[in-house]
């Protein structure tokens, strides 16, 4: 079994996302290299031969491109696996190397038993276990499920590769993340709101409970784009990864994308209607109750002592 | 100019889903069904280009058994012009890959300019549909879309990416987008719009004049995951619940000291 990894580059930097790969090869064992589109004076932690293009001359988002140099790397190399993360980068470049390569694609792995992918189905809820029938696959892996106990080290031996590649789709630049004055990453306390919370109204309970508490509030992404909350307080995979000692999930089913952000919180409390719901999966205690009846009750009960 | 949506339809998250009989999906029956959230936005944004004016063509492609028929409905209702059922009954077997091949034999030779997708389902959420499209039909292909500006053949659109950040790129039509929650607001139809829906074309084309990729997986099995378990689960009024969730906050935190 042979395994190439491929890493991801933004903006000067090596991304996190690198301790998955290296989680999962350890999981599949046998032979692994490693890609990445980026710069030599940014390598990622890494023992073994790394395949560097230069970003500054492919591109940081030349998807046409960054396939090109993958088939040529994946030409040498001939991997079982390409493997990348479940992110921007991946689930845009996966699937033209899978289509080119004859490789299935399996998106969003958790898990990987028997040398079979498993995968969630309908929010978590299911999971659903793929057979691959063609020689090799491709896989992208969800945030999280294969990390390393410990931060990767080393330094990989470099490979350089290039081609002289068009594409299509022409990057301008990268717009940074709204500028808020919420750094949830320092709050000890978080009490965020999900959908459940029904309507924008009900905000105001959260943020009171979040008061109570000595916190902040949060919010789970279709909050934000339901502008119930501003995008500086959304947590998850496409807001910020928080872990603070105490997190009050309120009506919050627990899609990935945002346990991803929140699940390294030291205790987690949801408050949800649905016993089943996958919060339940992270939560140390689990309120199966109307958000909108028992939170006000827990801020005046806060409040009064 | 000629558009291309194509939707799924997708039952609703919150529902109670049942592990099907041949264990390789969930049951589908008793289950409300509705148009895949993401899928609406690609559905709003083909109506606003419409809206920009010009004279501009919209098609709605939806592959499944006949109920397929209720999401392509409400597709014509927001705004598009005509329906296309590809009759499937096995289409909750069919890979991505499947998919999209479906999708781009159909496509092939009708001079799509441009091909809108949602970047995933919220049932399978495999996120390769639209991808696979744009590798098969050799067009320039754009996901994750959460920013949207069209003048003339060229495309401004946003990226967006992990923590906030959004990559803005072009690209010149032909092109298919996929479209990422929170690109713009999703019209509800309304009444008059929902009878003029009525009248318009819609077409179903039998799945087996379409198929053409090999699928190269298949699901093994479809199982609930096992219960992490260890989270006490409380139950009552809200009171009781009220004074026992502080005594665990006190217990096990340090934040009520």
């Amino acid at each position: 079994m042979k395994s190439l990894l491929v890493a991801e580059y933004r903006d000067g930097k090596v991304l996190g996302s690198i301790g998955d790969l290296l989680g999962f090869a350890a999981r599949v064992g046998g032979d692994h290299v490693m890609f990445m589109v980026g710069s030599e004076a940014a390598l990622p932690p890494y023992t073994g031969k790394l395949y560097l293009a230069d970003a500054a001359a492919h591109g940081e988002y030349r998807p046409g491109v960054h396939k090109q140099l993958l088939l040529a790397v994946i030409e040498k190399e001939q991997p079982d696996l390409v493997v990348f993360s479940h992110s921007s980068y991946g689930w845009d470049l996966a699937p033209r190397v899978a289509c080119v390569l004859g490789f299935a694609q399996v998106s969003e792995v958790v898990d990987y038993v028997d040398n079979t992918p498993v995968v969630p189905v309908c929010n978590a809820k299911l999971r659903r276990t793929v057979a691959v029938k063609s020689k090799g696959a491709v896989l992208t892996l969800q945030a999280g499920a294969f990390g390393l106990s410990e931060p990767p080290s080393g330094s990989p031996s470099v490979e350089k590769v290039q081609i002289d590649g068009a594409d299509r789709v022409e990057f301008l630049g990268y717009e940074a993340a709204e500028a808020g004055g919420i750094d949830l990453s320092k709050a000890e306390v978080i009490v965020s709101a999900g959908r459940g919370i029904g309507k924008a109204e009900n905000i105001s309970l959260i943020a009171d409970l979040a008061k109570a508490l000595g916190g902040e509030y949060g919010a789970s992404r279709p909050v934000v784009d339901s502008e119930w909350a501003e995008h500086d307080r959304q947590v998850g995979t496409t807001g910020q990864t928080v872990a603070p000692k105490l997190y009050v999930a309120c009506g919050i089913s627990g899609a990935i994308q945002h346990l991803a952000g929140m699940k390294k919180s030291d205790f987690i409390i949801a408050i949800n209607t649905d016993r089943d719901a996958p919060i339940g999966d992270v939560a140390d205690v689990l309120a199966v109750a109307d958000l909108t009846k028992l939170v006000p009750v827990l801020v005046e009960k806060l409040n009064a002592r | 100019m000629k558009i291309l949506v194509c939707i799924k339809q997708v039952p609703d998250m919150e529902s109670k889903f049942k592990v099907a009989a041949d264990g390789r999906w969930y049951d589908t029956a008793d289950l409300a069904w509705r148009l895949n959230e993401y899928d609406e936005y690609a559905v709003e944004q083909a109506v606003l280009v419409k809206e920009q004016g010009g004279d501009t063509d919209i098609t709605v492609l939806s592959i499944g058994p006949d109920k397929v028929k209720e999401a392509i409905k409400k597709a014509l209702a927001m705004g598009c012009d005509r329906g296309v059922q590809v009759v499937d009954n096995e289409v909750s077997q069919r890979e991505p890959l499947e998919i999209a091949g479906i999708i781009s034999r159909f496509a092939k030779d009708k001079g799509f300019d441009l091909i809108l997708t949602g970047m995933q389902s919220q049932d399978r959420g495999s996120a390769q549909v639209g991808i696979l499209v744009a590798e098969m039909l050799d067009m320039a292909g754009v996901s994750t879309v959460v920013g949207f500006s069209l003048a003339g053949a060229k495309l401004e659109l946003k990226r967006e990416l992990e923590g906030g950040v959004k990559a803005r790129v072009a690209v010149t039509l032909p092109a298919v987008v996929t479209c990422q929650l929170g690109l713009n607001t999703p019209r509800y139809p309304t009444l008059p719009n929902i009878m003029k829906a009525k009248k318009k074309e819609l077409l179903s084309l039998p799945v087996s004049d379409l198929l053409q990729a090999e699928p190269r997986q298949q699901t093994a099995k479809v199982y609930f995951p096992e219960k992490k378990g260890g989270g006490l689960i409380l139950e009552g009024e809200p009171a009781e619940l009220a004074d026992r969730l502080i005594q665990i906050i006190k217990e096990k935190t340090a934040v009520l000291a």
